[in-house]
C-alpha cells in the first residue's frame, strides 16, 4: 500500500465518519463540524491521489482545487454558523424542529 | 399566404379577439360589451357565409403552421367542417342575444361573456381542425373555456358540478392524448384524410389500432355523453340557461359527436373500421345510450334534467348514424348534428324563459303555462314534436334517413331502437305539452315577474322563436340546396365515393 | 475574426454582468434596486445577442485566461447552454421586476436581496457555461449558498429552519459531488468534460464517481425520495425567492446531471437510467398526491415542483433508443416549468400580500378581487397540467412520443396520470375563483407590477406551446445530446 492510497483511504474514512455524525447528531453545531470533517476527507483524497509528474513534482492541479475548496468551505461554514445563530434566536433551540437532541 | 388562407384565421379571431377584449372591460360597460359580442357574432356569420359559398364552388380554405418537427397545426374548412361551422356560428349569434337578455343586471358578466366567446372560438377551432393534433388543442381549450361557465353561479352545487365535469373531461382528454400520440408513432401523420389514413398499416398493428380507436372514442364519448360517460351532463344543468343551450346544442356535446364523425370517417375510414370490427360495438353503444337516455328522461321531474337526458339520447343518433356505416345512415347522422342543435337549443331557451318569468323549474309546475306564455310554449311545442320525430319538423328527416340507412345496411334491429326511442320521446314530451296547453293554470306561479304586456323581454323571446322556425324550415325545405340535408348528402357523397 | 472576438467577450457577459452588479449592489446599498434591475436587463440583452451568432456559427468555446487544458477554466456554450441562459434571463427579469415592487415596503430586506440574487444569477449562468467538472462544483456551491441566504431573508422561524435544512442538504450534495470529482481526476487526469468523455471507461472508479455525483445532484434537484427539504424551504421563502428556487435553482443541478449523464455516464450503466426513471415516476405520483392534500397554497405549489421534477427524470430511461425526442421533451418541460412555476409562486405572493394568508380553503375571498393574478395562476396551471397549448404540453407530447415509439407503456401511463393529478390540484385552487363569498378579507393593495409580471410569465409558458420549432432548433445546436456523433460511428 503506497502512502498515496493510505491518504486516500483515510480521506474516505473521514468522509464516512463525517456523514455518520451528520445524520446522528441533532445539534446544528455538530452537524456543521461534521461537514468540515467530510470536507477535509475529500480534500485529503484530492491531495493524496494527486499524481506525480515525470519530473517528480506533484501535480499542482489538485492543490489548486483543494485551496479553492477550502475557500468555499470557509464561506459555507460562516453562512451555516450565522444561520444557526438566527435559528437559535428564532426557535430557542440549536437544532431542527423534528429532530431530538441526542 | 393567399387570401383564402386568412379566412379560417379570421373566423377564429372574430370570437377570440372580442372575448379577450371583454375580459378587460369594466362590469358597467354594458353597451360596449354588447356591441363587441354582436359585432363578433355577425362578423363570424358573414365569414362563414363566404366560406360556405366558396366551398360549394370548389374552394378550399386552409392555413397551416409548423408546430413540432413533422407535425403542423392546420385549419381547413371543408364541407364537413362547414356543416358544424354554420350551425355554431348561427346559434352563437342567437345564444349571444339570448344571454345578453338573460344575464341583464347579474354579476360577473364580463367574465361570463369572455369565456363564452372563448368557448365558441374553441368550437369553431374543433370544426376546422385539419388534423388530430389541432383538434385536440381546441378540444382541450373547449374544456377549459366551459368550466367557468358551468360554475358561473358560484354555488356549492355549481362547484361540485364543475368538479365532476372536469373529472370526466380531463380524464377523457388524457386518454385521447395517449391514443393520438400512439397513432402518431404508428403512422407518422395525424392529418384528417377522406376514407382514413390507417388502413395501409401492417395487419400486425390491428390490435393496437383497435385500442387506439377505443381510447379516442372514450375521450370523445365523454363530451358526446355516451353511456357510461354521461353523468356530468345532467349535473351541469346548474349552469345558467344560455350555457346549457350552448353546452347541449352548439359546443360541448357536439364537439364530441363531431370528433367521433372525424375519427370514424377521416382517421380510420368506415370500411376499415368495419374491418377492424369496431363499428358494431359502437352502434350498440349508441343504441344503448339512445334508449337509456330516453328512459331516464321519462322519470325526471326537473325540466332541465329531463332535457339533459334527452340530449344524452339524441346526440347518440349522430353516433348511430355514423356507426351503421351506410351512406344513407351517414346522411341521417350528419344532418342530426344540425337538427338536434336547432331543436334542443329551442327547448333550453324555453326552459330558461319559464324559469325567468314564472320561476318554473319542474314539469309538475307547468300546468296551463301555455295560456300564460303562449309564444314560448309554441316554440317549445314545435321543438318537442321535432324531437319525437313528427313530420314536418327536422327531427323527422333524421329518423327517416337513419331508418332507411339501417335497412340499406341490413341492420333491422336499428328500426326497433328508433321506434322504441320515438315512443319514449313521446312519453316524456307529450305529457308536458298536454299539461301546458290543456290543464288549468294554478292560482299563483312559483315566482312571477312582470314584463308589462309581453310575456317576457324580447331578447329572450325571439331566439327560441327563430330557432323553432329554423327547425321547422329545415324539415319543410329539406330538399332545397344548402339545406342541412342537402349539405349532409354532399359530405356523404365525398366520404363514400371511390377515388 | 472580429465577430469571433465579439462573441467570445459576449460569452463571459452573462457571468460578469450580474457579478459586477452584485458587488455594486452590495457596496452602494441605497441604489441596490436600480443596479439590480439594470444588471438583469443587461444580462438578458447579452444572452439574446448570443443567439443569432450561435445559430450562424455553432457552439462556442472560450479559454478564460488562456491556461488551456487540463487546468483550463473553459467556457462552453451550445444550444442547450444558451437555452438555459435564456430561461434564467427571462425568468430572472420577471422575478427582479416583481422583487422591486415586493420589497418596496421593506427596504432593509430589499438591500439584502439584491446582491444575493445577483450572485445567484452569476453562479447559475456560470454553471450553464462551464465546461469542467471542478468549476461546476464551485458554481454549484455558490448557487446553493446564495439560495440558502435568500431563503433566510424572509426571516421568521419557518424560513430560517427551512433555510438551515436546505443548507445542510445542499452542502451534503456538493461534497458528494466533489468526492466524485476527485475520483474522476485521479483516474483520468482531467476535469474537462469533453476530455473525460474520451477517456472514461466502465471501471470501479468511474462507477463510484457516477454514484457519488449523481446522488449529490439528485439530492440538490430534490428527486424523490430526496425531496424532503424542498417544500419547507420553497414554501417559507419570500415570494420572489420561492419563484427563483423552484423555477431556476433546481434546474441548475438537473442541468448538470443531464450534461454529465449524456457526456460521461450514459454509456456506463443502463440500469441506473431505469432507476432514475422509476424515482421520477414515484416523484410524479407522490408529489402530485402531496400537492393535492396540502391546505396551504405555497406548499401545494412546492409539492407540484417535486412532481414536475419527476417528469424531467423520465427522460433518462426514455432516451435509450429515442435519444433526442426524450431529451428535448424533458428540457422543454424544464424551460416551460420555469416560467409557469415562477408565475405560480409570484401569484401566491400576491394573494399573501392581499389577504394576509394562503389557506386554500379561504382563498375564495381573495381571488375574486385579484382576477389578473388568478388568470396568471390558471394559465400557468395549463402548462403544469400539460394541456395544449402550452410548453408543458409540448414537453409531455415529446416524452409520450418517446415512450410509445418504443412501446414502453408504463412510462406513458405515468406521464398521462401525472397530468390528470396536476389538473386536480390546479383546479382545487382555481375553483375558488368562481365561488361567491359574502365576507371579504381586510385587504392590502397589491402593486400592479406584481400582478402583471406573474401574468406575463404565465403567458410566456403558454406561448412556448405555440412557438415550438425555434426553441427545439436552439436546443439542437452543437449536438448536446450526442445523437449525430453517435450516428457517425457505425
Amino acid at each position: 500500500m503506497t502512502p498515496a492510497v493510505l491518504y486516500a483511504l483515510t480521506g474516505l474514512g473521514l468522509f464516512v465518519l463525517g456523514l455518520h455524525a451528520l445524520i446522528v447528531h441533532a445539534h446544528l453545531l455538530r452537524k456543521i463540524l461534521a461537514f468540515n470533517v467530510m470536507g477535509s476527507g475529500v480534500f485529503l483524497v484530492l491531495a493524496g491521489l494527486a499524481g506525480r509528474t515525470p519530473s517528480g513534482i506533484p501535480d499542482p492541479v489538485p492543490h489548486a482545487m483543494v485551496i479553492t475548496g477550502i475557500v468555499v468551505a470557509v464561506a459555507a461554514t460562516a453562512l451555516a454558523l450565522s444561520l444557526m445563530l438566527r435559528v437559535t434566536g428564532a426557535t430557542g433551540h440549536a437544532r431542527l424542529p423534528d429532530e431530538t437532541e441526542r | 399566404m393567399t387570401l383564402d388562407a386568412w379566412v379560417p384565421l379570421l373566423v377564429l379571431c372574430s370570437s377570440l379577439v372580442p372575448g379577450l377584449l371583454i375580459f378587460g372591460l369594466e362590469e358597467s360597460r354594458v353597451r360596449l360589451r354588447t356591441t363587441l359580442n354582436l359585432a363578433g357574432a355577425l362578423t363570424k356569420l358573414a365569414l362563414v357565409g363566404v366560406m360556405l359559398w366558396g366551398v360549394a364552388h370548389g374552394h378550399t380554405y386552409e392555413v397551416r403552421v409548423t408546430f413540432l418537427p413533422g407535425l403542423d397545426l392546420a385549419l381547413r374548412a371543408g364541407p364537413l367542417a362547414l356543416l358544424f361551422l354554420v350551425l355554431s356560428s348561427l346559434l352563437w349569434l342567437v345564444t349571444t342575444i339570448y344571454a345578453i337578455g338573460y344575464l341583464e343586471g347579474s354579476p360577473h358578466r364580463s367574465r361570463f361573456f369572455g369565456f363564452f366567446s372563448l368557448c365558441v372560438t374553441a368550437t369553431v377551432g374543433v370544426a376546422m381542425a385539419a388534423d388530430m393534433l389541432t383538434f385536440l388543442l381546441f378540444y382541450e381549450m373547449l374544456t377549459l373555456a366551459t368550466y367557468p361557465l358551468v360554475v358561473h353561479r358560484g354555488t356549492e352545487v355549481a362547484r361540485r358540478a364543475g368538479q365532476v365535469y372536469l373529472a370526466y373531461t380531463i380524464g377523457g382528454g388524457a386518454l385521447m392524448l395517449l391514443g393520438i400520440v400512439w397513432l402518431y408513432t404508428l403512422t407518422g401523420t395525424l392529418e384528417f384524410t377522406p376514407r382514413g389514413f390507417v388502413s395501409e398499416l401492417d395487419p400486425s398493428h390491428h390490435s393496437a389500432l383497435i385500442l387506439i380507436f377505443v381510447f379516442l372514442i372514450t375521450g370523445l364519448g365523454v363530451k358526446a355523453a355516451l353511456i357510461p360517460l354521461h353523468a356530468w351532463l345532467p349535473m351541469a344543468m346548474v349552469a345558467p340557461a344560455p350555457v346549457s343551450a350552448l353546452l347541449h346544442a352548439v359546443a360541448v356535446v357536439k364537439a364530441g359527436a363531431f370528433g367521433i364523425v372525424r375519427v370514424v370517417y377521416e382517421v380510420f375510414g368506415v370500411e376499415f373500421a368495419a374491418l377492424l370490427g369496431v363499428m358494431m360495438p359502437l352502434a350498440i353503444l349508441a343504441a344503448a345510450t339512445i334508449l337509456y337516455g330516453s328512459l331516464r328522461a321519462v322519470f325526471q321531474d326537473d325540466l332541465k334534467r329531463r332535457l339533459a337526458f334527452s340530449t344524452v339520447s339524441q346526440v347518440s343518433y349522430i353516433v348511430l348514424g355514423v356507426a351503421i356505416a351506410s351512406p344513407i345512415a351517414t346522411v341521417g347522422g350528419l344532418v342530426h348534428l344540425v337538427h338536434q342543435g336547432l331543436m334542443k337549443i329551442t327547448l333550453f331557451f324555453c326552459a330558461g324563459n319559464l324559469a325567468e318569468t314564472l320561476g318554473i323549474h319542474k314539469i309538475s309546475e307547468m300546468n296551463g303555462v301555455g295560456r300564460r306564455m303562449p309564444w314560448t310554449m309554441v316554440a317549445f311545442t314545435v321543438a318537442a314534436f321535432g324531437m319525437i320525430g313528427a313530420p314536418p319538423v327536422a327531427g323527422f328527416i333524421t329518423k327517416w334517413y337513419l331508418g332507411l340507412g339501417a335497412l340499406d345496411a341490413g341492420q333491422h334491429w336499428v328500426l326497433l331502437v328508433l321506434a322504441g326511442s320515438s315512443l319514449l320521446n313521446a312519453v316524456y314530451f307529450l305529457p308536458i305539452l298536454h299539461a301546458a296547453w290543456f290543464r288549468e293554470p294554478p292560482a299563483t306561479w312559483p315566482e312571477e315577474r312582470e314584463f308589462g304586456r309581453r310575456e317576457i323581454a324580447p331578447a329572450l323571446l325571439w331566439p327560441p322563436l327563430v330557432t323553432a322556425v329554423a327547425a321547422l324550415l329545415a324539415g319543410l325545405f329539406a330538399a332545397l340546396p344548402f339545406s342541412p340535408l342537402e349539405w349532409a348528402r354532399f359530405i356523404a357523397e365525398q366520404e363514400f365515393s371511390r377515388p | 475574426m472580429d465577430t469571433a472576438v465579439l462573441l467570445q467577450s459576449g460569452l463571459t457577459a452573462p457571468i460578469l454582468v450580474p457579478l459586477i452588479g452584485a458587488l455594486l449592489a452590495f457596496v452602494i446599498r441605497r441604489w441596490a434596486t436600480p443596479i439590480g434591475l439594470l444588471s438583469v436587463v443587461a444580462l438578458l440583452g447579452a444572452v439574446i445577442l448570443q443567439v443569432p451568432s450561435l445559430f450562424a456559427d455553432g457552439p462556442q468555446r472560450l479559454a478564460v485566461g488562456g491556461w488551456g487544458t487540463p487546468l483550463g477554466v473553459d467556457l462552453y456554450a451550445d444550444g442547450l447552454s444558451i437555452a438555459m441562459l435564456l430561461m434564467s434571463g427571462v425568468v430572472g427579469l420577471g422575478i427582479s421586476l416583481y422583487a422591486a415592487a415586493y420589497f418596496r415596503g421593506t427596504p432593509a430586506r430589499g438591500q439584502a436581496f439584491w446582491p444575493l440574487w445577483l450572485f445567484l444569477l452569476t453562479a447559475l449562468n456560470a454553471l450553464f457555461l462551464s465546461a469542467d467538472i471542478f468549476n461546476l462544483y464551485v458554481t454549484l456551491e455558490i448557487l446553493g449558498l446564495s439560495a440558502v441566504a435568500l431563503t433566510a431573508i424572509a426571516g421568521g422561524a419557518d424560513a430560517l429552519v427551512g433555510a438551515m435544512r436546505y443548507l445542510l442538504v445542499s452542502l451534503l450534495g456538493s461534497l458528494a459531488y466533489l468526492l466524485g470529482v476527485a475520483l474522476l481526476y485521479h483516474a483520468y487526469g482531467t476535469v474537462d468534460i469533453a476530455l473525460l468523455a474520451e477517456r472514461i471507461a466502465a471501471e470501479p472508479a468511474a462507477w463510484a464517481a457516477m454514484g457519488l455525483m449523481s446522488a449529490g445532484l439528485m439530492l440538490k434537484t430534490a428527486l424523490f425520495p430526496l425531496h424532503f427539504w424542498l417544500p419547507p424551504a420553497h414554501a417559507s421563502a419570500a415570494a420572489p425567492v420561492s419563484a427563483a428556487l423552484s423555477a431556476l435553482v433546481v434546474k441548475g443541478s438537473f442541468y448538470l446531471l443531464l450534461r454529465l449523464w449524456i457526456a460521461l455516464f450514459g454509456e456506463l450503466a443502463g440500469g441506473v437510467a431505469t432507476l432514475l426513471g422509476l424515482l421520477g415516476a414515484a416523484a410524479i405520483l407522490w408529489g402530485s398526491i402531496q400537492a393535492l392534500v396540502q391546505t396551504r397554497l405555497k406548499l401545494l405549489i412546492a409539492y407540484s415542483t417535486v412532481a414536475q421534477i419527476g417528469y424531467l427524470f423520465l427522460a433518462f430511461p426514455l432516451a435509450v433508443g429515442t435519444g433526442i425526442t426524450a431529451w428535448s421533451g424533458a428540457l422543454y418541460l424544464a424551460l416551460s416549468h420555469a416560467l409557469a412555476k415562477a408565475a405560480m409562486f409570484l401569484v401566491a405572493g400576491n394573494l399573501l400580500r392581499f389577504g394576509g394568508h394562503d389557506r386554500i380553503a379561504e382563498l375564495d375571498r381573495v381571488v375574486q378581487r385579484l382576477p389578473l393574478s388568478m388568470a396568471a395562476f390558471a394559465l400557468a396551471g395549463v402548462s403544469i397540467m400539460g394541456l395544449p397549448p402550452s410548453g408543458g404540453f409540448i414537453g409531455k407530447w415529446l416524452l409520450l412520443e418517446a415512450a410509445l415509439t418504443e412501446g414502453r407503456w408504463a412510462w406513458a401511463i405515468v406521464i398521462v396520470l401525472g397530468g390528470v393529478l396536476a389538473a386536480t390540484y390546479v383546479f382545487k385552487v382555481v375553483g375558488n375563483a368562481f365561488t361567491q363569498s359574502e365576507n371579504p378579507h381586510q385587504a392590502q393593495p397589491v402593486p400592479a407590477t406584481m400582478e402583471w409580471v406573474a401574468f406575463a410569465l404565465a403567458v410566456g409558458a403558454v406561448l412556448m406551446g405555440l412557438i415550438v420549432s425555434q426553441p427545439l432548433a436552439l436546443l439542437e445546436i452543437g449536438d448536446p445530446f450526442g445523437i449525430r456523433a453517435e450516428a457517425a460511428v457505425p
